[in-house]
């Protein structure tokens, strides 16, 4: 195939025969046959159509009628002009932006639950499914005093690299609590490789309205399966509690004050 | 390896084959095999969990179920009514198995197993270490059903248990195979964890009085257990720094109740073991897991690597995973002649050493305005050493002290470097005690005596005989064969030695009690030279009776150099009794260093330095006219000569100069040496001696061979592909810029020319023949120092490692009851030893041992012997009580 491949493209009038199933000249050795059948699939119809492009050549064609002949010259310009007066097509991105489809495969998210634990557990089952070896992570181990995902184990570091990423969607399909997801964020340019390798800081959710920012003790008695469930609708007291000791100055106090206050989730089972 | 010793083991009656079939197949195998591992030898393979080749069958976890018939007395064959666990049954003549491969029966049984496995199972998988390397995981996936029955709230304990420091404990994962437990019981003899309440009820609960079936450590707290049935269990401690799947706290095993200062270790539990890491290997789940590898890594991550460990003479194979240029961890290879799957935890844990912060990574020399050493490049560094070696080698001459832990080719280099750049055979690898009647020793009995004792025998001999050295402690594999021969019943212990250590217990050796320097006397009353009756050491006839027996063995420990007279005797011994012999150093270069000449008398192949002939030979080998003649001078020889101005220039490996009999010494020598250059992987008490440092790689960084105390070349491959440099290579540098040939560019050229050293026939240096010294004289409040080194202490090779520090024996005292009591320490009191330079403070624990002597940990925390008293063993050092006021 290579051979005949190569030889035809530099002399394509000289070389002719070995293409042309209907007249093998040369006596086919046993395969010969096979080998013309399998190449004559991508290239016959190329060399079929050779013939039928002299017949829309305009110059050459003398079949046609004055009228004919005299707009030939611009009747490429037909569809132009029928173009012309149907609505406008072209996105005015990026100074108009438009939703793209609610299941568009864009930057990762890194998730929270209600109460602002991070829902990432550092178990790496993302950076295994990952066929483009996109994505790193480094776990670390919660203790008492910094808990950052219910149980015992967080996603210390987590990094995405997407220069490698191709956006297929396996590691959301394999991560086991939910934490990590697909945005519809697809402006993912940069000036630098190191810009397109985003961090933890950069992928996990930000602390909306009414969640505590982590790091601070999970709902009192209920487990990580619990959360898992979605047992836990937002901070309890004792939480907010427990960070405005420590933290004081947290942002997310005030909110998620107001949420603990309000009871969204209840003292455990 | 010598012929005599595989092929009078190996000649035993030929084992009886017997044929059976498993799926179809006629399988041979010698009478005696389990069936689970006569599959195995035609590729078929049985689910197991509890089986270990290692250890005995226990059939405790029913995973391995098969259908079974054998024939009976009519040879019908009989099927068995019930499927069978494979791992415990022996097959026999005529049975025939099948599989769950061709038996639906077993392959409904293993997958009712696994599922019942799985019930109470919490299936956290993505949290668990274990998960990609999981045997649980990979048999529920290849022979386990989809889905679980089980609808039901699951079995649940606190957890994380942080047994010791270093091992967590997640009950709920465990499948109660008991592999963790029989390797503590069969192969490490410690005590460490064990199954708690067999057959009992659920937690929280009492079936039959009893606490829920669990694995641990025997915990009131933890396992809820009230004797009486009436007072409450004490609370369980916690720790802050791991959590449970609720957040809370995980739970601290066997802190409550001390069980007394000398078991326990510097966490303040009862010691567990120095082979605990084991039981996180062969756990089939994850249940054990250790805390220097929690949630550091998955199996894809890893890159593996075998490769053998640096911190003993053993040469154990070991498995370096990294990821991404760091080492995540290390795992026990699988060496059936040397360390079986068994390593230590120091051996498993401490590699942090190679990446800590004082890791050297550029050339450092003096700057010429401050005298700082300041980084530079290679060739500056490499002409400013070449430049004051030759300015030294023009004055007084330069010496060379490489230190234990090279390679064989390493220590190859520095032999002939020494030799041929520096013309002196002033060098000493050994960087601890030491005396020209050990190097006599080395050259006449070790050097070039290639492998007679090896692991092997050490399980086989009637009877071995250990002389200054505690195997559990300075090396940890010879330790498990020898209690593995002493389990089996073929091997009796005894040793030599001030006390009976808790290594030694378990060895059930017998002690013949001796303090320390009083080792001669007892060799000679061994070797019928004297009379027994003149030692302290009571009736040695049947000993004596013992060692002539064919078969027997003799280990020595390095530490018997310190020692006047003890390896004369030694070798009187050994003459006389025919015994065999090996000498096992502590560090994983020594055994190397003798093989190549790093001592002052001794030359390449066991040639010594005094012969002629040795010396013709080795030049003619090296290709240069003629070798230095003059015998060398030894370490303290070396020293002594800086400090008077006789060397001027110290060529420095690496050595630690608190493993030196005198490290104050060594220190003045260093400052007053002319120029100093140190080949180094980390800064040490010696870099700010050194006018120019040059950095070497640390083992991970390069390849070589050890030679282990067996004289086995264990080689070993790099782990990563760097641009640092091996010993070999930057004296072959140096050379270079001296203008002499080294040829020690690559391994290969190395090898070759150490294969040209092999087989010297011509004289030996002589066997030393050192009196004894007369016992020093004790006054009233003193005492004879016993010490030697713990597995794990102060030395360098395990820092940056506080989990694995935290399972170290607590440093102690060790005092005969009867002198604790004459110096008025009570129970928990602490002693003062005090040296010719200062005083060590330690607890004391009375121990049974002679009442004139005192055990210290010769390198523990606040227990350096060599530098803060002055002295080593043997010495007379003075005890005191310690006022309790002051203690406090
Ligand atoms: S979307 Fe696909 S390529 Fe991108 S990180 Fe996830 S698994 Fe990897
Ligand atoms: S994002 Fe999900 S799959 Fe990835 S490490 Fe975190 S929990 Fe595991
Ligand atoms: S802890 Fe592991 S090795 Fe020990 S019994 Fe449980 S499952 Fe087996
Ligand atoms: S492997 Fe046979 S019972 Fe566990």
């Amino acid at each position: 195939m290579a051979e005949q491949g190569k030889g035809k493209k530099p002399a394509p009038g000289k070389g002719r025969g070995q293409g042309r199933p209907a007249q093998p000249k040369r006596p086919a050795a046993g395969r010969t046959p096979a080998r013309t059948a399998g190449t004559s699939t991508g290239k016959a119809p190329a060399k079929a159509a050779r013939p039928r492009v002299e017949k829309f050549d305009v110059d050459s064609d003398v079949s046609k009628s004055g009228l004919a002949q005299f707009f030939a010259p611009v009747a490429g310009f037909g569809v132009t002009m029928s173009t012309l007066f149907r609505p406008v097509v072209t996105e005015q991105y990026p100074f108009e932006k438009k939703p793209t489809a609610p299941r568009y495969h864009g930057r990762h998210q890194l998730n929270r639950h209600p109460d602002g634990l991070e829902r990432c557990i550092g178990c790496e089952l993302c950076a295994w499914a990952c066929p483009a070896d996109a994505i790193y992570v480094e776990a670390g181990n919660n203790t008492p005093e910094a808990q950052y995902s219910p149980g015992e184990r967080y996603g210390k570091v987590y990094q995405i690299n997407y220069l490698r990423c191709i956006f297929c969607g396996l590691c959301i399909e394999a991560c086991p609590t939910r934490a990590l997801t697909m945005t519809n964020d697809f402006e993912l340019a940069g000036t630098t490789r190191e810009g397109m390798i985003f961090d933890k800081d950069t992928l996990l959710a930000p602390i909306r309205s009414g969640m505590l920012a982590a790091p601070h003790p999970m709902v009192a008695g209920l487990s990580d399966a619990d959360y898992y469930r979605g047992d836990v609708t937002g901070p309890t007291t004792e939480q907010v509690a427990w960070v405005s000791d420590r933290r004081p100055d947290d942002e997310s106090l005030e909110s998620a004050a107001a949420a603990a206050a309000r009871g969204a989730t209840g003292d455990g089972k | 390896m010598t012929a005599t010793t595989n092929e009078s083991s190996s000649a035993v009656a030929p084992v009886e084959e017997i044929t059976l079939t498993i799926d179809g197949l006629d399988v041979s195998v010698p009478k005696g095999t389990l069936v689970i591992r006569a599959a195995e030898t035609v590729g078929i393979q049985i689910p197991r969990f509890c089986d270990h080749p290692l250890l005995k069958p226990a059939g405790a976890c029913r995973q391995c179920l098969v259908d079974v018939a054998t024939p009976d007395r009519e040879g019908n064959l009989r099927a068995m009514p019930k499927p069978q666990a494979s791992c415990t049954i022996e097959a026999t003549p005529g049975m025939v198995v099948n599989t769950q491969h061709t038996s639906p029966v077993a392959e409904k049984a293993q997958r009712g197993q696994i599922e019942f496995l799985l019930v109470n199972h919490p299936l956290d998988c993505p949290v668990c270490d274990k998960g990609g390397e999981c045997p649980l995981q990979n048999q529920a996936m290849s022979n386990g059903a989809a889905t679980s029955r089980f609808v039901d709230i699951k079995r649940t304990f606190p957890k994380p248990i942080k047994i010791s420091t270093q091992i967590l404990l997640d009950r709920d994962r465990c499948i109660l195979c008991q592999r963790c437990t029989r390797f503590s019981d069969e192969i490490a003899g410690d005590p460490f964890i064990d199954l708690q309440g067999r057959g009992g009820g659920e937690p929280g609960g009492h079936g039959h009085g009893l606490p829920a079936q669990q694995i641990g450590r025997f915990d009131e707290a933890i396992l809820e257990y009230t004797p009486s049935g009436e007072q409450a269990p004490n609370e369980t401690q916690r720790t802050d720094d791991v959590v449970g799947p609720y957040g809370q706290a995980g739970v601290l095993s066997s802190v409550a109740g001390s069980i007394g200062a000398a078991l326990e270790d510097t966490s303040g539990r009862p010691f567990a073991s120095y082979f605990s890491g084991n039981t996180v290997q062969i756990c089939p789940v994850g249940a054990l897991t250790s805390a220097a590898y929690r949630f550091r890594s998955r199996p894809f991550d890893l890159v593996s690597t075998p490769s053998i460990a640096e911190h003993d003479a053993c040469g154990s194979a070991i498995r370096v995973d990294h990821r991404r240029g760091v080492v995540m961890r290390r795992l026990a290879g699988d060496d059936p002649a040397v360390n079986e799957e068994w390593i230590t935890d120091k051996d498993r844990f401490a590699f942090a050493w190679q990446t800590s912060p004082d890791v050297l990574t550029a050339p450092l020399v003096r700057d010429e305005e401050t005298g700082e050493l300041v980084p530079t490049s290679w060739s500056e560094a490499i002409a400013l050493a070449a430049e004051g070696l030759r300015k030294a080698l023009d004055g007084a001459g330069a010496a060379a002290l490489p230190g234990g832990r090279l390679t064989l080719e390493d220590a190859y280099a520095w032999s002939k470097f020494t030799r041929v750049a520096l013309g002196t055979n002033d060098v000493d690898f050994r960087a601890r005690v030491h005396s020209a009647e050990e190097a006599d020793f080395l050259a006449s009995r070790v050097a070039g005596a290639g492998m007679d004792v090896i692991f092997g025998d050490l399980e086989r001999a009637p009877r071995v005989l250990l002389v200054g050295l505690e195997p559990e402690e300075e090396a940890g594999t010879i330790f498990l064969r020898l209690r593995k021969g002493m389990l089996a019943g073929r091997v009796r212990v005894t040793t030599i030695a001030p006390l009976a250590t808790r290594g030694s217990t378990k060895l059930r050796a017998e002690v013949v009690r001796t303090a320390p320097g009083d080792e001669p006397a007892v060799l000679d009353a061994l070797a019928g030279l004297t009379d027994a009756a003149g030692t302290s050491s009571g009736d040695l006839s049947e000993l004596k009776a013992a060692l002539a027996e064919p078969g027997t063995v003799v280990l020595a420990g390095e530490r018997l150099a310190g020692v006047p007279g003890a390896l004369s005797a030694l070798d009187r011994l050994l003459t006389a009794t025919g015994a065999r012999f090996a000498w096992v150093p502590r560090r994983a270069g020594d055994r190397g260093a003798v093989e190549v000449g790093l001592l002052p008398g001794l030359l390449p192949g066991g040639r010594p330095t005094a012969e002629a002939e040795a010396r013709v030979d080795v030049a003619g080998v090296w290709g240069v006219g003629t070798l230095p003649a003059a015998p060398g001078r030894d370490l303290t020889g070396i020293l002594d000569a800086t400090t008077s101005g006789e060397i001027d220039a110290l060529l420095v490996g690496g050595i630690d100069l608190a493993d030196l009999p005198s490290p104050a010494d060594a220190e003045v020598a260093l400052a007053a040496a002319g120029f100093v250059v140190q080949l180094e992987v980390r800064r040490s008490a010696v870099t700010q001696h050194a006018d120019v440092v040059l950095p070497i790689a640390p083992s991970a960084h390069k390849s070589g061979t050890f030679l282990n105390w067996e004289g086995r070349p264990r080689p070993f491959g790099q782990v990563f592909t760097t641009s640092a440099l091996t010993d070999s290579r930057v004296l072959g540098m140096l050379a270079d810029a001296l203008e002499v040939d080294l040829g020690t560019r690559t391994l290969e050229e190395i090898h070759r020319e150490l294969a040209e050293f092999d087989g010297w026939e011509g004289p030996r240096t002589a066997a030393p023949s050192v009196p004894a010294a007369p016992a020093p004289a004790l006054e009233a409040g003193q005492a004879r120092l016993a010490t030697w080194r713990l597995m794990l202490d102060s030395g360098r090779g395990q820092d940056g490692e506080p989990h694995l520090a935290g399972t170290a024996y607590r440093p102690v005292a060790l005092l005969s009851p009867a002198t604790a009591t004459a110096l008025g320490i009570a129970e928990g009191g602490r002693v003062r030893v005090s040296g010719a330079e200062g005083d060590i403070v330690l607890p004391v624990l009375p121990t049974p041992m002679g009442d004139d002597v005192v055990w210290l940990p010769q390198h523990s925390p606040g227990s350096s012997v060599y530098r803060t008293l002055g002295v080593t063993a043997g010495a007379a050092v003075r005890l005191a009580a310690v006022d309790a006021e002051v203690a406090r």
